[in-house]
């Protein structure tokens, strides 16, 4: 508890020691011989000291004309039940409405808290050897290319390569995969994770602000700015709500007054006990005016999720994508690095003139400039060093392949497709598998086999999506028919489309587009690697295993820090759960606050009812907002 | 252009009223502030003058809200 709501807290509770025995005594319970002004006067002391904020700021509203301001609400609402004769209770609301602040100022700072600390991976300094001795700085100032120093049980501050050392890395943070991950020299650490055994020596390779941990502090803190459809109906009704309850509060201290009189009807004692009954009405309607249960209770809702997705590993870039991941039917996919594992090997050689080894050589050189994941397979299969000096006239023919001049031999290596634009007659496959033509001075020198594994998560990830409820699991792929059949039905997808080129797939998302009906959201899931435009044209976008990928985290909606396919599933829970919960708090808190309106207007509700609904209902949906934060075993 | 200013306040409707009040300050195209992370990101039209701006924006806010802070 901070200074402020210590400070309140005491006036609160020595209010409520004043309050107790002068109402037995106005109530008649406690006889006690006062006279009413001394009564009153001793009634004004917990009312002060409890409600004096409110009273100044409902001044302060007054003068810059905010006059639809809560404090000045309460100020009518109190002020008016104490000069109607109910000391008590006037009295009485302003201590409850005082505890019912208290209670949000405290819950909402204690789970701001919570998901900061959860999402603690802001490392406060960084070691630096300077002449042989370790000396803190600020992770800020060290330069990339520095060399730091990172020891068991502290958090690697900046990314870098390890140059001396051996240990082993906990990542939970940035991943919500507890094992641990084992480091040597020459293996990236990325900033945020924590050394759990060696020390390590680490050449950084940005800068802090650049680092994996600055950038996931700056998303998430970032995402709660983005408001949902929600958040901003809310915040719209707020504005509306406030003045609507006065205009009816001020109409229902008048109009039904004056019918009653006019028409003499409502069998009332006296014209003031008539007065009098509907003022106190209406003053019941001013408690119930103010909207800060269901504008608090939302955008926690929203943060909690936030928070609790990213311990998982699953970053969401905003509260509005929450919104829409809630709304997903049909995930589209990518195959390579999503469904499969991404790394190919070389199975099998066919029709080659040439000796095996020799093709190898060829294709490896040939593709030694790319960096699709196709290329690095050939080259790990030629098992040597490629002099790139051999290689010149590199063309990528997007989608087709590649044709470049190795040794002054022309070699044309990709699809079939390659080879019928340069008019060579490719020998179709048999294996199932990416299949890569080779063509050397345009002549057939025969295919080279590559397969690609499944991610072991894959098939269940397709079943908990389903469970998820998502009707349509759709997969995108250059790959050919029969690859992209055979694992299509492996993995359990209902539907694929295959042999797209990289243009394709944003046709392809635009079609699924179009069948989707107005609720149902499409997502995209890619590497996030060369599907950038599909990221972005999908309903939401999102990527996985992106941890360190400038561009995926840039186009994604949504980031799956590590690459299990079953974080899918997870995301999609999370944000119905959230959603769930949100639609929960609307629902209860304007039921409750309109049931309460209706009543107090019969001159059922009372006072007392109208402040302990309020107050009761703030702090149920608080409660029930802060349950978007406990996501691990959804 | 785009800034992030740290803010303190008490309740969510509250921050409402200084998203509303630092919306409508000259030299602002856009604000938002989230409750959550107390933290309000403003966009400033072009050529405005942050400083100047940011005062105002203060200034405003706390005519609507007494009790808030920006930390400019």
């Amino acid at each position: 508890m901070n200074k402020k709501q210590k400070n309140l807290l005491i006036r609160i509770i020595i209010a409520a020691i004043l309050w107790v025995p002068l109402f037995l005594i106005s109530e008649g319970i406690w006889k006690v011989n006062m006279p009413l002004p001394a009564l009153i006067i001793l009634f004004l002391v917990p009312y002060l000291l409890v409600g004096f904020d409110i009273l100044r700021k409902a001044g302060k509203g007054i003068l810059n004309r905010q006059v639809f301001d809560e404090n000045f609400l309460m100020t009518i609402a109190t002020v008016g039940a104490i000069v109607l004769g109910e000391y008590g209770e006037g009295v009485a609301v302003m201590l409850l409405y005082q505890v019912g602040e208290l209670f949000q100022s405290y819950a909402v700072g204690k789970s701001r808290r919570n998901i900061s600390d959860l999402m603690d991976i802001r490392p406060d300094y960084a070691n630096i050897e300077v002449d042989g001795e370790l000396e803190q700085v600020d992770p800020d100032e060290v330069e990339a290319g520095s060399i730091i120093v990172v020891k068991p049980g502290e958090k690697v501050p900046i990314d870098g390569v390890i140059i001396e050392g051996h240990s082993a890395l906990n990542t939970s943070a940035l991943t919500g995969e507890s094992k641990p991950v084992d480091v040597a020299e020459g293996s990236e650490v990325l900033s945020g994770s924590i050394n759990m055994t060696g020390v390590l020596k680490v050449r950084t390779t940005a800068e802090f602000d650049e680092s994996t941990a600055s950038k996931i502090l700056e998303l998430v803190e970032n995402a709660a700015s983005r408001k949902s459809k929600s958040e901003n109906f809310i915040s719209k009704f707020a504005r509306v709500y406030t003045p609507i309850v006065c205009y009816i509060a001020l109409a229902l201290a008048i109009v039904p007054p004056l019918i009653c009189m006019l028409a003499h009807i409502g069998g009332y004692e006296s014209v003031g006990m008539l007065w009098r009954d509907w003022i106190m009405r209406a003053c019941t309607f001013l408690v119930i005016s103010c909207p800060c249960a269901v504008v608090i209770s939302i955008p926690l809702s929203f943060f909690a999720g936030l928070g609790g997705a990213s311990r998982e590993g699953v970053l969401v870039k905003g509260s509005n994508y929450l919104e829409t991941l809630s709304e997903v039917r049909v995930v589209a996919f990518d195959k390579t690095g999503t469904i499969t594992k991404g790394n190919f090997e070389v199975t099998a050689i066919h029709h080659n003139p040439v000796d095996e080894k020799k093709l190898l050589e060829y294709a490896a050189l040939a593709e030694c400039h790319s960096s699709h994941p196709i290329s690095q397979s050939l080259i790990n299969a030629y098992a040597k060093d490629v002099d790139r000096s051999r290689v010149s006239d590199v063309q990528e023919i997007s989608g087709h392949g590649i044709i470049a001049k190795v040794d002054d031999m022309e070699v044309a290596i990709g699809n079939e497709k390659l080879m019928t634009k340069i008019g060579v007659e490719a020998i179709p496959c048999h294996h199932t598998g990416t299949i890569i033509h080779v063509a050397l001075d345009n002549v057939y020198a025969g295919h080279i086999v590559i397969s690609d594994e499944l991610k072991p998560t894959s098939k269940e990830a397709m079943q908990e999506l389903k469970k998820a409820g998502v009707e349509k699991t759709v997969m995108l792929t250059g790959d050919a028919r029969a690859v992209a059949e055979k694992v299509a039905a492996e993995v359990g997808l209902t539907d694929f489309r295959a042999e797209l080129l990289p243009a394709d797939k944003v046709d392809a998302v635009e079609e699924l587009l179009k069948e989707c009906a107005d609720k149902k959201k499409l997502a995209f899931v890619g590497d996030g690697i060369n599907d950038a435009p599909v990221l972005s044209r999908a309903d939401i976008g999102i990527a996985m295993g992106a941890l360190g990928s400038d561009a995926a985290i840039e186009a994604a909606d949504v980031v799956l820090m590590d690459d299990d396919p079953l974080k899918i599933a997870k995301a999609i829970k999370i944000s119905r759960k959230c959603l769930r919960i949100v639609k929960q708090n609307i629902t209860f808190a304007l039921g409750i606050k309109i049931l309460c309106l209706v009543l107090a207007a019969f001159g059922i509700a009372n006072m007392w009812i109208a402040i302990i609904a309020d107050v009761g209902v703030m702090i149920l949906a608080v409660l029930n907002a802060i349950r978007c934060l406990f996501v691990k075993n959804l | 252009m785009k800034k992030s200013y740290k803010i303190d306040v008490d309740c969510a409707a509250c921050a409402e009223k200084m998203e509303v009040a630092a919306k409508k300050t000259e030299g602002v195209k856009d604000a938002v502030v989230s409750y959550m992370t107390l933290k309000m990101k403003v966009e400033f039209e072009d050529g405005a003058d942050v400083d100047t701006v940011m005062k105002n924006v203060r200034d405003n806010c706390k005519k609507v809200e007494d009790d808030c802070e920006i930390y400019l």
